[in-house]
């Protein structure tokens, strides 16, 4: 269980400090799939990265708690929180063309984390990388421990990545958008794959995307993101039947139907505010179609509507879940 | 592998051609008489006639350049107007000392410049890195013959830990291959922390974080080689550097080097010796390139599918 309790984690730029991630609370319950959605640009990616506690300068975390199974893993050491990486929880990159060092085969680079991991010696590590690269669909495992990134296609490459973040058996999968960067057949195969793991393994997933099409097919429960805040969140059938925050129906206005086009992703007008340079009240008052007075002058509160869903927006007042 | 290697030797042969035909050119309209640069200004005119008949000196221009060619080909650059012996057994002979005295100075660079441009590039932007950057540079703006002599003052004459000049011993070598691998070691330093911080920037480093591994292992482990790789290509340009330094180092440290020989060519208007010294420096300039790109293949695996 990993839970993720009022995270601040803020930019502090030359131009301004930048709260990429602002007040974000976000539960991973054992053996489900959470998906985190929203834009690009609106603090996904941070999030994960804290929870790793892999934010680069000049980003840093700010407040906030981040607990795996209870342990606080904010006031880890240094050694320690190495320890949690790669082995408790993993992460797997939206880019799986530069995310596998291209010096290296792609063997060395999975059995590198099951020995820094695991007391295996050399040989053990090698057996359990080809072991594990059986497991996520890599033809040939023998033969592809001893390939380079670039002779593997862009699937192969996210398999090998899946192969390293699961390696050590984790409790927690951050997967960032895992599927952006490849083909719809392949996107296909990889999410089965991921979620035949989960069921395997019992590990949680977090999965990062900007693609509700994706949240429908794979997720328990969703959070929905914008600006660095939490915007909606619920579980998955409840998001889908009873979307209540405008930016939550905009984005469902955007899903690729199957057969159709692939229209733009998003089709809520304007653009994600600067983090430098929010918006007075509600943060997605200058876009929203609905916004009335007060939502420019204040911002509204996360509050529950009806059981495990919750939404930011001064239209939805209490647990009934009507709207005004 | 092997294609990629033939095709760079292939490339380098018109290279070679180009720059003998330079040298000739170059070398044939610089005034003066080579009979009497040989044999003093008080020569008798018949005496000149048949040493110009003898070194075949009326030949026809193109005929000369072939011979000179072919004659190069077979490691025959003729013989010294001066000391009237082969050109290339004085080579032969200054060439060991300008080796020994570039390795040890490429080593003394890389001693230096790797080092510091790790440290400088871990430390990005604090005391340390402009601490070590400012050390490493330093031999780049200090002339080799100032720091030679400098450095000439205080360990040996001061200090008379090492010796003055000469080339008996290793201790020998100590002085002149600080002098001239500093100079270079800034270069290699600069180089070591750009491509460092660059590595460092990209996502796959993230993945190593991301697996658990340490700081330093994160650096030494997945940065480092993928930052040396181009580094190695300058270790390229680095030789031609050196052996021109070495010129100058050689001179002040009393090193009968190849630097040493092509001076007195200069001096004496030596025209074969010249030649000849510029020739064979040229193919070792190219050979350290071809050598640098073998490395530089055998280092990063994407290469050899390029080449395929
Ligand atoms: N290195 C950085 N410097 C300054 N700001 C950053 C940096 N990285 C991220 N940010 C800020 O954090 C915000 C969220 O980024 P990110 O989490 O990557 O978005 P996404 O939801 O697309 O994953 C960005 O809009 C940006 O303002
Ligand atoms: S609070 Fe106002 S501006 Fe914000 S989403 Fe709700 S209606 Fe729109
Ligand atoms: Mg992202």
């Amino acid at each position: 269980m990993l839970e993720i309790e009022r995270l601040c984690t803020h930019f502090f730029t030359s131009r301004g400090v930048a709260p990429a991630v602002d007040n974000v609370t976000i539960t991973i319950p054992p053996k489900s799939i959470v998906g985190v959605v929203g834009e690009s640009g609106c603090g996904k990616s941070v999030t994960a990265l804290s929870v790793l506690r892999l934010v680069s300068s000049p980003g840093r975390i700010v407040s906030g708690s981040i607990r795996l199974d209870g342990e606080e893993l904010l006031t880890k050491s240094g050694p320690a929180m190495r320890a949690i990486r790669g082995d408790r929880i993993s992460m797997i990159f939206q880019e799986p063309m530069t995310s596998l060092n291209p010096v290296y085969t792609v063997g060395r680079q999975v059995s590198e984390a099951i020995t820094l991991h695991t007391n295996a010696a050399r040989g053990e590590a090698r057996g359990r990388t080809v072991e594990m690269f059986r497991a996520v669909g890599i033809p040939e495992p023998e033969r592809r421990f001893k390939s380079y990134p670039h002779q593997l296609s862009g699937g192969l490459r996210q398999r090998v990545m899946i192969a390293m973040a699961m390696a050590c058996r984790p409790e927690v999968l951050i997967a960032d958008e895992p599927t952006t960067a490849l083909d719809v057949t392949t996107e296909a195969q990889i999410l089965h794959l991921m979620k035949e793991l989960e069921t395997a393994f019992g590990t949680s997933i977090m999965l990062i995307t900007h693609n509700l099409g994706l949240v429908a097919e794979m997720c328990d429960y969703v959070y929905v993101m914008y600006a660095g805040r939490i915007m909606e969140q619920a579980d998955v059938f409840e998001l889908f039947d009873n979307a209540l925050h405008p930016y939550t129906t905009g984005l469902l206005g955007a899903i690729p139907r199957p057969g159709g086009e692939r229209r733009r992703l998003f089709n809520i007008e304007g653009m994600v505010p600067s983090l430098l340079d929010l918006p007075k009240g509600c943060r997605f008052s200058p876009r929203c179609g609905r916004a009335i007075s007060r939502c420019h002058e204040e911002e509204p509160e996360l509050r529950g509507v009806c059981r495990g869903h919750a939404v930011r927006c001064f239209l939805y007042k209490n647990e009934s879940g009507a709207a005004r | 592998m092997l294609k990629f290697i033939l095709k760079r030797i292939l490339i380098s042969v018109p290279v070679l051609i180009g720059v003998a035909l330079v040298l000739f050119v170059l070398l044939n309209v610089v005034p003066g008489d080579p009979v009497t640069l040989m044999m003093g200004e008080h020569i008798k005119p018949n005496l000149i006639a048949m040493f110009r008949e003898r070194m075949h000196l009326d030949d026809p221009v193109l005929i000369r350049f072939g011979r000179y060619i072919l004659n190069a080909l077979r490691g025959d650059f003729g013989v010294s107007y001066k000391d009237q012996r082969e050109v290339s057994d004085l080579i032969a002979m200054a060439f060991p000392h300008t080796v020994k005295l570039t390795f040890y100075a490429v080593l003394v660079s890389w001693m230096i410049g790797i080092p510091s441009g790790i440290a400088a590039a871990v430390k990005q932007n604090t005391f340390i890195d402009r601490a070590f950057m400012g050390f490493s540079l330093m031999g780049v703006s200090l002339p080799v013959f100032w720091a030679g002599l400098l450095a000439q003052y205080v360990f040996a004459y001061k200090l008379a830990w090492l010796p003055t000049t000469g080339y008996y011993s290793f201790r020998y070598y100590i002085m002149p291959s600080v002098v001239l691998g500093w100079s270079s070691a800034g270069t290699v330093a600069r180089l070591t922390r750009s491509n460092l911080l660059e590595s460092l920037r990209n996502d796959f480093i993230r993945t190593a974080r991301a697996k658990g591994l340490s700081e330093s292992a994160v650096v030494v482990g997945h940065a480092l080689k993928n930052a040396l790789i181009p580094v190695v290509t300058v270790m390229a340009l680095q030789v031609a550097n050196l052996l021109g330094g070495a010129v100058m180092t050689e001179s002040v440290f009393g090193i009968p080097g190849l630097g040493r020989i092509a001076v007195k060519a200069i001096a004496d208007r030596d025209m074969p010796m010249l030649q000849g010294t510029v020739l064979f420096t040229t193919a070792i300039v190219i050979a350290g390139n071809l050598a640098a790109d073998i490395v530089y293949a055998f280092l990063d695996p994407r290469i050899s599918v390029e080449a395929g």
